[in-house]
């Protein structure tokens, strides 16, 4: 049993200048053979690994990831969590990892910097107006916290946005999520690998996947960098390179992997005390605790694994930010990056059992999957566990592209893809 | 970022273009014969591939000409650009 975290253990560990504190995870040699074994260490993945041991007593199971756990797109997103999605499945999904996140950080004794600071979507055209105040009604009656705001109450809300009517896109409006915020994104990955870790769970970090073993529809392990590892169970939450996995198995996603960029500021004192969103405009923001400001931008439309994306995509973005908030035209933007993000058709997950037996997918997530890590890790495992999908993500099967079921959440999810 | 040489306007900001995703999807010849698995795989389903990819990009700001670009997805440096209606180089 890992020692708890606490005031005492951080007093404690404050007289040996915290240079003695245990380490949160081991280091494992792969074993020969386990119950399922789940390639990627993101958050997605770890929390799976979590809930598979904590919920599903799997615990013979184990991690590989192919650098450092939560160095994806764990660590490269922009930290938003909110569940104001418009269909009934998504508001399902989103919700149910939202009532996570409010008990995640007593839940894995890991402070996962859970803040409920609101999320703010503004509107910045009729169209935008009629589409947030339907998802609003939406979203009240699934049972998810939404209002409307019209321009003074934004204003109100977040007063260094520019409400002057005679910008080029001005405020119309927008919705608010006061249950929504932000979380600390390398914390997530920690904690549940700490967590995932403690109840014998296997964290094999670089350790890339090489091939998948079939025999007929049936799997039998995994070709590693670290050698073959026999299992009958394999969960792919491999976002961006999802594809890629399928590959080896040789199955066909209905996937893009695109670049999706973001970047942060020099750290000022507190400015914004919210996240503010503009679909229309590509530009969502927040500050960090540190005080940076947190800025994400759109994707870029073509496929690429190369994790940069083009300027023109950030001078868009950066080019709403100052006309919303010219309080920042004076910043100077530290780091900027890309990551991967698999995008599918209509904009929402799978989270699925395939055509191979013991093969099972989590991607898709596209730009927004941060927000719902606890939720998918626990959907996941559940399917993985029962070989049966739970009620809340039935509708994420991959079999809806044939189907033509689709969870068309483009446009409709507060943000345009 | 990167220039993609146009065939009819010479090199240019990728910018000005836009992508236009997966090339040689063949558009099916009889529509109403197909089974739904078959329309998912024509509407849907994408290689994706990282690596070679052989793709449709439009010159949007530009001539507005559809052609065919040879990429390597890992690092974005294109191999070849060739018209529409051609067959993708061999090497």
């Amino acid at each position: 049993m890992k020692k708890k975290y606490s005031i005492f253990s951080l007093i404690k560990n404050a007289f040996s200048y915290h240079e003695n504190w245990g380490k949160a995870w081991k280091d494992p040699v792969p074993k020969k053979e386990y119950e399922a074994v789940i390639v990627g260490g993101g958050g997605h993945g770890l929390a799976t690994a979590y809930y598979l041991a904590k919920k599903h007593n799997m615990r013979n199971i184990a991690v590989v990831e192919k650098g450092w756990i939560g160095g994806g797109n764990t660590g490269r997103n922009t930290t938003i969590i909110r569940s104001n999605y418009l269909w009934d499945a998504s508001a399902g999904l989103y919700d149910h990892a939202l009532k996570i996140w409010e008990g995640l950080s007593q839940e894995l004794n890991y402070n996962v910097m859970f803040s409920q600071r609101g999320v703010m979507n503004l509107a910045h055209n009729l169209q935008d107006v009629r589409d947030l105040k339907r998802r609003t009604h939406a979203n009240r009656l699934n049972g998810i916290d939404a209002v409307y705001l019209n321009t003074d109450e934004v204003k109100k809300f977040c007063p260094i946005i520019n409400t002057s009517p005679d910008i080029r896109y001005p405020v119309l409006g927008g919705t608010l999520q006061r249950r929504a915020g932000t979380a600390r994104h390398d914390a997530v990955a920690w904690g549940y690998a700490r967590g995932a870790d403690a109840m014998g769970v296997d964290i094999i970090q670089n350790c890339e996947v090489k091939g998948i073993k079939r025999n007929g529809d049936n799997i039998e392990g995994i070709e590693t960098t670290k050698g073959f590892i026999k299992t009958k169970k394999i969960g792919v939450v491999a976002a961006g390179h999802s594809s890629v996995i399928a590959d080896m198995a040789g199955l066909k996603l209905p996937l893009e992997s695109k670049p999706l960029q973001a970047l942060v500021s020099e750290p000022v004192k507190p400015v914004i005390d919210t996240v503010v969103m503009s679909n229309a405009v590509h530009a969502y923001v927040s500050q960090s605790d540190k005080g940076e400001l947190v800025i994400g931008a759109g994707t870029d439309d073509y496929v690429s694994y190369s994790q940069k994306g083009s300027h023109d995509i950030v001078e868009g973005t950066l080019n709403a930010i100052l006309e919303l908030y010219p309080i920042f035209s004076r910043m100077r933007m530290l780091r900027q990056w890309g990551g991967i993000v698999d995008i599918c058709p209509d904009a929402s997950p799978i989270i699925s059992k395939t055509s191979i037996k013991g093969l099972y997918f989590n991607c898709g997530w596209g730009t927004g999957g941060f927000k719902a890590t606890p939720g998918s890790g626990d959907l996941f495992a559940h399917t993985i566990a029962n070989d049966e999908p739970h009620k809340l993500n039935a509708a994420f099967n991959i079999n809806r592209f044939i189907s033509g079921d689709l969870v068309d959440e483009h446009g409709a999810a507060a943000v345009a893809h | 970022m990167f220039v993609i040489n146009c065939p009819y306007c010479g090199e240019r900001e990728q910018s000005e273009f836009k992508a236009g995703g997966e090339a040689h999807i063949v558009r099916p010849k009889q529509p109403t014969e197909l089974s739904d698995d078959e329309w998912a795989e024509y509407l849907f389903m994408r290689k994706n591939i990282k690596g070679l990819q052989f793709e449709r990009w439009v010159h949007t700001h530009g001539c507005r000409k559809w052609f065919n670009v040879a990429r390597d997805t890992s690092n974005d440096i294109i191999k070849a650009v060739y018209k529409m209606g051609e067959k993708p180089p061999s090497k």
